[in-house]
């Protein structure tokens, strides 16, 4: 009975984040479409707590839904011509109904093979999984969160090349311009708000990373709330959301990647292997990188939130097309009664 | 039912009342017509659901950590959708004044 | 094999092969990057519905850290898209 229950919880949530996905893609304000992916991502970390992954739960929500969403709506801010929906539509380079039938069959029938292949993978008997070895090798690893483990001791090294990834990407971003256009200052409730959730945010991304060790957190999901703090100190009208300019920017971003590998390098340059922790220090090693990574991985999501250098003053061009909200806002502010 | 007690009974009552104020609101965000009485709906699921949601949840649990959790919880969504539910107010007003005129 | 891995293993492929049929509409490249998150959220489910071993049992942790690790890679190339798009004009349809 109590089965049956879960089976039929399991199969809401996947009707709802079916739903929910199809409304975010086929609704034709795009507006609603990005408020609808943020509520699938909040769905999807339900559906991780099902099956039992809070580590991706957290990250979801955190990263998924909340930063993503940030980033999405801030582009529709800027691009007023993506909300709606008539240049697309009126396009002559709308794809003509064989095409569209095509790709719809194409994808069908990838989800057929695909869903096979699942099925079969699912039925055999000797899954090739690497859990045990895992679990054994866990108490030598420094942590007891195994998530963790895995993240930054048995798979160290891609850890380390997708925080280069992300660096990468945000390097890309630095490079092609200015930041988007500021928004004003606050009036009293949003700084309000920001006075009070910064410092809470503060502590508890300090309490996710220290306690990532032996539960679900880690420095992923501490470094994921703190980019959160710097967008509400962006949207209360900080000018570069908490970061700061220039060198100690670039400095901030790549500390991650940096500590990263030069305890990699020290480990080499002692005798062991590139990222071979020695037992004892295992822990507290982890809890270095993890530390820097936090710091790291914050920087580098409030930079792609600003989308663009903080610090470079924008183009004549840019504030031309990007200008306008501020203005707006000028206007209601300069009318107000006072 | 036998093997559950009084606690259980009480928690199980909270949560599917607190369920019952998410429903409500969730209708109202569905079927009102205005955008301030939509925020007023929500409202409801935020403060009366999730208190009494996170009041049967601490029922159930024992560690006196996880109940600090969980009022922490209940405090920060009641103040961040506070703050939210103003704004989009404000600008909801803004919008269909024009310029805000006293 | 296990009736969550099931339901939520099916629903990953859903959600990936319909991110991907959209991904590929000629409209505005928000649609777009937003079809590719579905996309990939749908891949996600997948992993983790491999690495799902029931109640008793702790579920697998490597793919747990892959998913992590996509899910950050996800985002960051979703912020180059746009930053990329907004450089070259993201309004107009570039095909």
């Amino acid at each position: 009975m109590e089965t049956l229950a879960w089976i039929l919880l399991d199969t809401m949530l996947v009707t709802a984040l079916l739903a929910l996905g199809w409304g975010s893609l086929a609704s034709k304000d795009l507006r609603r479409g990005v408020v609808l992916f943020i509520g699938f991502g909040l769905l999807l970390a339900l559906v991780w707590v099902r099956l039992r992954a809070p580590d991706i739960a957290l990250a979801e929500a955190a990263i998924g839904a909340g930063l993503t969403g940030a980033l999405m709506l801030s582009a529709l801010r800027d691009e007023p011509g993506t909300s709606s929906e008539a240049a697309g539509d009126a396009s002559v380079r709308s794809t003509p109904v064989s095409a569209s039938l095509l790709l719809t069959l194409l994808s069908a029938g990838l989800a057929i093979v695909l869903g096979a292949a699942f099925i079969c993978a699912l039925d055999r008997t000797d899954p090739a999984s690497l859990a045990e070895e895992v679990f054994a090798n866990l108490g030598v690893s420094g942590v007891s969160n195994p998530v963790t483990g895995v993240l930054l001791n048995f798979r160290a090294y891609d850890t380390l090349l997708e925080l280069a990834v992300l660096t990468a990407a945000v390097l890309g971003i630095l490079s092609l311009g200015p930041a988007r256009s500021g928004y004003q200052a606050s009036g009293p409730m949003l700084s309000g708000l920001t006075g009070w959730l910064v410092p809470v945010i503060l502590v508890v991304s300090g309490y996710l990373l220290w306690v990532g060790a032996k539960a679900p957190g880690g420095a992923f999901q501490a470094g994921a709330l703190l980019a959160a703090a710097g967008v509400l100190l962006r949207l209360a009208g900080h000018p570069s959301g908490g970061l700061p300019r220039e060198l100690a920017l670039r400095g901030l971003m790549v500390v991650g990647v940096a500590v990263f590998l030069i305890i990699g390098l020290t480990l080499m340059l002692v005798g062991r292997g590139f990222l071979d922790y020695p037992v004892a220090w295992a822990g507290s090693l982890i809890l270095a990188i993890e530390s820097a990574a936090t710091l790291g991985i914050a920087a580098t999501l409030i930079v792609a939130f600003l989308c663009g250098d903080p610090g470079q003053r924008p183009e004549n061009h840019e504030t031309a097309d990007s200008g306008v909200p501020l203005a707006k806002c000028e206007n209601n502010r300069r009318n107000t009664p006072r | 039912m036998p093997g559950k007690t009084m606690n259980e009974f009480l928690s199980a009552a909270l949560i599917v009342s607190g369920l019952a104020f998410f429903i409500a609101g969730g209708v109202g965000l569905l079927r009102l017509p205005d955008v301030y009485s939509r925020l007023h709906a929500l409202t409801k699921a935020d403060n009366l659901g999730l208190g009494l949601l996170v009041f049967g949840l601490l029922l159930s649990t024992d560690d006196a950590f996880v109940a600090v959790k969980l009022v922490l919880i209940w405090v920060l969504v009641l103040a961040s959708s506070a703050a939210s539910t103003y704004l989009i107010a404000q600008r909801a007003r803004r919008r269909e004044r024009g310029v805000w005129k006293p | 094999m296990i009736t969550q891995q099931l339901i939520f293993g099916l629903a990953g492929v859903a959600l990936f092969s319909l991110g991907l049929r959209m991904a590929f509409s000629p409209r505005a490249l928000l649609r777009r990057i937003l079809a590719i998150n579905i996309a990939g959220a749908g891949l996600f489910l997948l992993l983790v519905s491999v690495a799902y071993r029931g109640r008793e049992m702790a579920p697998d942790p490597v793919p747990h850290a892959l998913v992590l690790t996509g899910i950050v890679v996800a985002f960051s190339a979703t912020s180059l898209a746009l930053a990329l798009g907004r450089r070259l004009g993201g309004h107009r349809e570039d095909d």
